[in-house]
């Protein structure tokens, strides 16, 4: 990897992003690459839109990512992804959980829902894969790990082995959430992206 | 060997560069950008003493107290917090230190979580103390560790200016020597002409301040903290703090003086470098505090259109800078034009948070209401809208006798949450009694310190050393500073809170009502009932959506009105409050057993 790799982590807060995000900063660092992370805390977790970026290459200086310079863009929400489509490269690649949360102002009545959301998404990200990682993480009987199915997916799309992702999955969740965490990871790892309309 | 690289965030990085220097004491009041320095210290709590002060004053006294008896002290706040400790640093200053003292003021450019986005470095060039500004976290962890040692080398607080961008980024640190520092303790030695600051030791203590302002430029000429970047003739930047991270991905080529003590400045390196260049440029994170100093000593710093001193800097933006002064193609985003109305997801008050009764009744009573710092600003928004000031810690409770005195139409309430209570309300409340004030105060008592993630505080009963303390009643408190009219009510009761509410702000004296439910965040795991809609009973008349309540969403249409839809409770945000139930006028809403 010579040149620096952008990734995008988007979502809702309370979706894991920050965790996720601490993942794949430390299969990195443990790759040897240089890493740096950004994001942000505070008010904007209650329940907000919230993006953690990570940059992966051999030196790293911006902790930010330029606009337009995301090469992978993972949403853990459907209509979060379309509110950063304009974040992400011409070439880039949107790794999406199909899973909707709305927001509020729509389940209130203040603004109207996006009816055309999946033709948007299809529009918007010819390089996507879409997978069902709330459904996966349900089946897992725990759905706070839709974090790391996603991180799964991802991992496939990152020139960092498999081994050292799980070493980073191990050394960052609680140790006894740790069997289903890499379940998840695995689960991620292996999901087949689905067709959207 | 261990291998000694961490990837560290900004703040976990001061924290370990403390450990290093064997710092024995830190204080801090929470804010965002700078929490979790404090609460990364709080798990090395057999290395060294921590406390969550109650506000940033208190917590430099302390941090001033602990140095003078000869302790490594650091003591940490978001920028707006060193205001509130600017009357303590001003003279610390003059005072100078025993054990090494360091601040850090965490900055918020871009006001991601703040009230304003000022620029700290200028206190410390009002002050006269020496100013850090690391650039990521390997330098956040050795400029901390240097700033002890250069702090009692030149008897000196030491401030360390950190932006969200390296307090909240995270990076690979390497923290060398494992092995834990041992503690620094200098002996006390009692010396009143430097502690005692009465006029006649200030005014050599002054003199002396400026002796040291002129050792620290030297310091400033020589140290490795400045140094060149040479790079191309043609081009060359002056930065400091993460601005140096986005020139060297921006302008790769160029020549860059790296900048990480900015005050003292140095005069003599920054003339060379100024030399050494065609064309110069200064680029710093909001105010042109570099650029200013810089033009005053008679550099030639080139203008440019490009407006880069309000908001967070970027990479984009810099771009834009670059597109200006080397005439290349400026940096565009390719739209994907498919963000046309998509809906906003601002941040809201949680589902079942206890804030909520008091602002519904607020609203229903048509209330001027003073606000506060805290997650409950966001009553501001529809459908709440019961908020109509927030200036800083404490204000709500002054500003509402101010609304008074003015002889404001209408009745005013101010609304304050225990933390921030603790933190600068006491005062005020005092000051309502005193001069005669028939304020009624509003304290949020949600036991926790909430938007900063959780810190406990005077009421909560925990210290961030982990032991039992005092748990402090806002309502003692009250009664203890002379207000006789002292009420507590469930928030949850939305009857209750409305009636006492309504009583208070009638009533011709001052007035505290304490509207009790612990924070929903970390009571929810407790949670065992849930409401649920009957649809068949739902007339879709939306009363229960001005509680703004994230899990009521609308669902299906009427049968016979297809433009009225009916409301559902979304189950998995649903946290029990029965707020809504309390709302419906119509029966609809109805406990079920919480789903496992």
């Amino acid at each position: 990897m010579n040149r620096t790799t952008n990734i995008a982590l988007v979502g809702v807060g309370g979706q894991g992003i920050l965790l996720a995000s601490e993942v794949t900063s430390r299969a990195a660092l443990l790759s040897g690459r240089d890493v740096k992370k950004s994001e942000v805390h505070g008010m904007a977790q209650r329940g907000g839109s919230v993006v953690s970026q990570v940059r992966i290459g051999e030196k790293v200086f911006s902790p930010l990512i330029p606009d337009g310079e995301t090469h992978f863009l993972v949403s853990f929400e459907m209509l979060e992804s379309l509110r950063y489509a304009d974040t992400l490269a011409p070439e880039g690649v949107a790794l999406i959980n199909h899973q909707i949360i709305t927001p509020i102002t729509v389940a209130s009545g203040q603004q109207p829902w996006v009816e055309d959301l999946e033709t948007r998404i299809e529009r918007a990200f010819p390089h996507r894969q879409v997978i069902t990682a709330f459904a996966t993480a349900q089946e897992l009987g725990n759905t706070r790990v839709v974090n790391m199915v996603m991180t799964g997916a991802l991992s496939r799309l990152l020139d960092i082995d498999e081994a050292t992702w799980k070493q980073a999955v191990s050394d960052l969740v609680p140790a006894r959430y740790r069997d289903v965490n890499l379940q998840a990871f695995e689960s991620g790892r292996s999901a087949d992206p689905i067709a959207l309309g | 060997m261990a291998d000694s690289r961490r990837f560290l965030s900004g703040n976990e990085a001061i924290a370990q560069g403390a450990l290093k220097a064997g710092c024995t004491v830190a204080t801090a009041y929470p804010g965002t950008p700078s929490s979790e320095i404090l609460e990364t210290l709080s798990t090395f709590r057999d290395r060294l003493y921590c406390e969550w002060s109650v506000n940033e004053k208190v917590a430099l006294e302390v941090g001033i107290g602990a140095s003078f008896a000869g302790a490594r002290s650091l003591v940490t706040m978001k920028h707006v917090g060193l205001n509130v400790a600017s009357d303590p640093l001003m003279t610390l200053s003059y005072v100078g230190v025993n054990g090494g003292l360091v601040i850090i003021t965490a900055d918020d450019p871009g006001m991601h979580s703040s009230q304003n986005e000022q620029d700290n470095r200028f206190y410390a060039k009002f002050a006269k103390v020496p100013l850090f500004e690391p650039a990521d976290s390997q330098e956040a962890f050795e400029m901390t560790a240097a700033g002890f040692e250069i702090s009692e080398r030149f008897d000196t607080p030491v401030i360390i200016r950190t932006t969200t961008r390296t307090s909240h980024a995270s990076g690979v640190v390497d923290l060398g020597d494992l092995t834990p520092a041992p503690p620094v303790a200098r002996p006390y030695v009692k010396q009143v002409q430097k502690t005692v600051m009465v006029p006649m030791h200030a005014r050599q203590r002054r003199l002396l301040m400026e002796e040291r302002t002129e050792k620290l430029r030297e310091l400033s000429e020589t140290c490795d903290l400045n140094r060149i970047e040479p790079g191309s003739s043609d081009l060359g930047f002056i930065t400091s703090g993460v601005s140096y991270q986005y020139v060297k991905e921006v302008f790769p080529e160029a020549s860059v003086l790296k900048l990480g003590m900015t005050y003292p400045l140095p005069a003599k390196m920054i003339a060379e470098f100024a030399r050494s260049v065609k064309r110069l440029f200064v680029i710093e994170e909001l105010e042109p505090y570099l650029e200013e100093q810089v033009r005053a000593m008679g550099v030639k710093v080139e203008d440019h259109t490009t407006r880069l001193s309000i908001g967070e800097l970027n990479p984009f933006r810099l771009g834009q800078l670059r597109a200006e002064i080397t005439g290349e193609p400026a940096p565009a985003i390719t739209s994907r034009e498919v963000g046309e109305g998509l809906p906003a997801r601002p941040p809201v008050l949680c589902a079942g948070c206890g804030h909520r009764g008091v602002f519904y009744a607020l609203n229903k009573l048509k209330v001027t209401v003073t606000g506060d710092i805290g997650c409950y600003t966001l009553a501001m928004s529809k459908p709440l809208e019961a908020m109509d000031s927030c200036v800083c810690m404490g204000a709500s409770i002054g500003d509402a006798h101010g609304f008074e005195k003015a002889g404001h139409k209408g009745r005013v309430a101010a609304v304050i949450g225990d933390s921030t209570f603790f933190h600068s309300g006491i005062t005020g409340l005092l000051n309502i009694v005193y001069n005669r004030g028939t304020s009624t105060v509003i304290v949020l008592d949600n036991r926790t310190t909430a938007m900063t993630g959780h810190q406990d505080h005077p009421g909560t009963g925990r210290t961030l050393m982990g032991e039992e303390a005092k748990e402090v009643s806002v309502e003692q408190v009250a009664r203890g500073v002379g207000v006789k009219r002292v009420r507590t009510v469930d928030s949850y009761d939305l009857e209750e809170v409305e009636r006492i509410l309504a009583e208070e702000l009638d009533a011709p004296e001052p007035s505290v009502v304490v509207a009790q439910r612990p924070c929903i965040i970390g009571a929810r795991k407790t949670v065992t009932r849930q409401f649920c809609v009957d649809a068949d009973a739902c007339r879709a008349c939306r009363a229960c959506l001005k509680l703004g309540c994230p899990a009521i969403e609308l669902g299906d249409p009427l049968p016979d009105r297809p433009k009225m839809r009916r409301v559902k409770i979304n189950r998995v945000l649903c946290a029990g409050c029965g707020m809504c139930c309390q709302v419906c006028q119509h029966g609809a809403i109805a406990e079920v057993e919480r789903a496992r």
